[in-house]
């Protein structure tokens, strides 16, 4: 079962209180997703750095449950 | 659960090539298109690179996400050092980023 945008969004904001979550639904099929992330917390971190604080916000479901999310992320 | 023999030999690929792509399928025949597009912006740059299809053996399959704490393929790996999957290496070839990366490392690159 794909998940929702809201669900995604959530589990990122409680893992990053402070972040701006915005997501795109790519091809309306709920499986296909694009999120931008700006969080105070990535200042400094290289880009991996950044994705993995979202990846384990989404708990290991990025690249089972949850097939296809393109990350953008930046520090404000 | 990814065993130590399998790490070691992940790094002896990663270690042995300037330049690695663990992908889903080949450069000729890619099974992903997120493994496609990386494959084609290394082509189009004139990247000499390794790839390993990752769908030839799952204990590389699951071993590569261990080994970077990354839980997706593509992974590309420059010098030894993991660069990122799909997403990264478009925003830095994009940003022009990529290629200021390579000339670093002294690889050759359009």
């Amino acid at each position: 079962m794909p998940m929702a945008a809201d669900d995604i969004s959530r589990l990122i904001r409680e893992a990053l209180p402070d972040a701006q979550v915005e997501i795109e639904d790519l091809a309306g099929d709920g499986d296909h997703y694009r999120a931008t992330v700006v969080s105070p917390a990535f200042a400094g971190l290289s880009r991996v750095k950044q994705h993995q604080l979202v990846y384990n916000a989404l708990g290991g479901r990025m690249g089972g449950e949850l097939h296809a999310l393109a990350l953008i992320t930046r520090a404000p | 659960m990814t065993d130590t023999t399998t790490l070691e030999s992940i790094r002896n690929t990663v270690e042995s090539h300037d330049v690695v792509l663990f992908m889903k399928g080949t450069p000729l025949f890619p099974q992903c298109g997120f493994s496609s597009l990386v494959s084609r912006v290394l082509q189009h740059m004139g990247v000499e690179y390794h790839s390993v299809n990752v769908l030839e053996d799952m204990d590389v399959r699951e071993g590569i996400k261990v080994y970077s704490d990354w839980p997706t393929i593509p992974q590309l790996y420059v010098k030894g050092e993991f660069i990122g999957g799909c997403d990264i290496v478009k925003e830095m070839f994009e940003t022009g980023e990529l290629k200021a990366l390579l000339d670093d490392k002294g690889i050759e690159a359009a």
